[in-house]
């Protein structure tokens, strides 16, 4: 292929891009850097106001816990998937893939239904005599956190699965013939060679639970902001637009810094040495 | 093969947990009270009558779906060629240049919102409608990219040679051989890119103004302010929806399709 029309082809996509995502990012980043008394105060500022670290702390912990969960009930959950026989294989895998495809907003609204203090969860341990007054279970940490495992679950699902189903059921077999327990075997054979898909299931979840808006929103509320609500707040209805670009800055570098601290993990640990984002 | 009792006495929990959420909300939209109770006392229509009868959702579905269709046919337009010219030409820093094509899901999707609306919205006074177009063609690109790129990966590109060896020209022989050989991964992308553009709310947050709002977004606002079975109704339709689109996906592509 000639390099002129490679270049045509390349052209419009670049410019595009250049012209609605790299120019306004810079256009309203880079002016970050110059406000407050000397280079880069306004980040200085970020990281010593109390108010604003405790936000930072509580994104990236519901990221870490989200993430953690999400794997521990992802990995055994995909695993049974993909040594179901096929025609299971393909159900559970829609299931798995239907949450994916319903809007945040209803997977939202799902929750408030079952934490809220009128909700499902209150009213029978009130109904039950286990409670004299509804526990606050939304507008928490944790209905945050319940939430974006609820929204990231499946990913890790599907992610993983795709990953396990490629590996040969002989290998298995192998292990169990020389002596393994299933447990042994699938620690010793399955998983690790499941880690790359496991690891690039892990960046999907915790990038995304540390960017995601719509569910912290509605299960955290304005008291129990991440990054993504403070964007919001910040710049709509406190009018603050250099906040808000502070705190733009320090989502994507957070989620760059993810996504190579982990893709260099994978790298280390897949000995052929190959990237997997 | 013998399954081990525990994983699945496990992984039925994960899907119940996955799929009772959603139970519930369909079997609440029934309900015949103003308040959301489970299970419901007596059964009735009245909250889907409801959505039909609310401005703000027919006009914002008609916009999302809009936006969706525009965004993912632009998204299409741009990406095929880009892809194809990442999959066969032996360009120099193409790794680069891939990940310049996929640097949007890099940029989490509130603050693209937030710097199309700053830059193109307040600075170059471009209309809200527009910025937000902009705004989900970054959703959809990667998409594109992404799910044609893999399915350019696996064509074999000696079909082509022979096209061009029998006389085809370069542009007929990507009409009509490379391009037919990779429909269903444009489909695919296609599907992804219009199901996640159609669902995003993020980006659209900032890029909404009078008559300008996406879908989502105004089911958002509603239930900040609102508490009634309607919401309910909405998600049994959008789930409707998003059965069927599955199910043709099933029936066309395979649903693995949909999991890339």
């Amino acid at each position: 292929m000639k390099k002129s029309s490679a270049f045509i082809m390349v052209v419009p996509g670049l410019v595009i891009l250049a012209v609605c995502l790299f120019l306004p990012l810079l256009r309203v980043l880079i002016p970050s850097f110059h406000t407050g008394d000397y280079p880069f105060s306004a980040y200085v500022e970020f990281f010593r106001d109390e108010y604003y670290l405790k936000i930072f702390m509580r994104t990236v912990k519901v990221a870490f816990i989200t993430t953690a969960v999400c794997m521990a009930a992802g990995v055994p959950t995909a695993y049974f998937i993909s040594r179901c026989r096929k025609k299971w294989r393909g159900i559970l895998l829609s299931v798995s893939i239907f949450p994916l495809m319903t809007n945040s907003v209803i997977r939202s609204f799902a929750w408030i239904n079952i934490l809220g203090s009128n909700g499902i969860i209150n009213r029978f341990l009130l109904a039950a005599g286990f409670l004299e007054k509804p526990a606050k279970l939304l507008y928490t940490d944790f209905s945050i956190i319940i939430g974006s495992v609820y929204l990231f679950l499946p990913l890790m699902i599907v992610t993983v699965a795709g990953v396990m189903e490629n590996i040969d059921n002989d290998m298995m077999e192998a292990a169990l013939s020389l002596g393994a327990d299933r447990f042994k075997a699938f620690m010793k054979v399955i998983f690790p060679m499941s880690l790359p898909g496991i690891i690039v299931g892990g960046i999907l979840v915790f990038t995304g639970t540390l960017t995601a808006y719509t569910t912290p929103q509605l299960l955290g509320g304005n008291k129990h902001m991440v990054l993504a609500t403070f964007i919001y707040q910040r710049a709509m209805s406190v009018g603050d637009w250099n906040g808000a670009a502070v705190i733009s800055l320090i989502m994507i570098v957070s989620t760059l810094v993810v996504i190579k601290g982990l893709n260099a993990l994978s790298a280390r640990l897949d000995r052929r040495g190959g990237s997997h984002a | 093969m013998r399954k081990n009792k525990m994983l699945t006495v496990f992984a039925v929990l994960v899907f119940m947990f996955l799929i009772l959420p959603l139970v519930i909300i369909t079997v609440t939209a029934f309900g015949e009270g103003s308040a959301i109770t489970f299970p419901i006392e007596s059964f009735s229509f009245r909250w889907f009558i409801n959505v039909f009868k609310l401005k703000s959702f027919r006009v914002s579905f008609l916009t999302s779906l809009e936006i969706a269709l525009l965004a993912t046919v632009a998204a299409l337009i741009a990406g095929i060629p880009a892809a194809y010219a990442l999959a066969r030409s032996g360009m120099k820093g193409k790794g680069i240049l891939k990940s310049i094509f996929l640097s949007p899901t890099i940029v989490p999707g509130i603050v693209i919102g937030f710097v199309l609306y700053q830059f193109l919205v307040l600075t170059l006074r471009v209309p809200v409608f527009a910025g937000l177009l902009a705004g989900h063609f970054m959703v959809t690109l990667p998409y594109v990219i992404r799910v044609v790129g893999s399915s350019l990966d696996q064509f074999d590109f000696s079909v082509e040679e022979a096209a061009w060896s029998l006389g085809c020209t370069k542009t007929g022989a990507f009409f009509r051989v490379v391009l037919p050989n990779i429909t269903s991964g444009i489909s695919a992308a296609f599907m992804l890119a219009f199901i996640n553009s159609f669902n995003n709310i993020p980006v659209s947050m900032f890029l909404s103004g009078p008559g300008v709002s996406t879908f989502p977004a105004t089911l958002m606002n509603y239930i900040e302010y609102n508490y009634d079975p309607t919401v309910s109704a909405v998600s049994v339709l959008l789930m409707a929806i998003t059965v069927l689109i599955m199910v043709i996906v099933d029936r066309t592509l395979g649903i693995a399709a949909l999991a890339k």
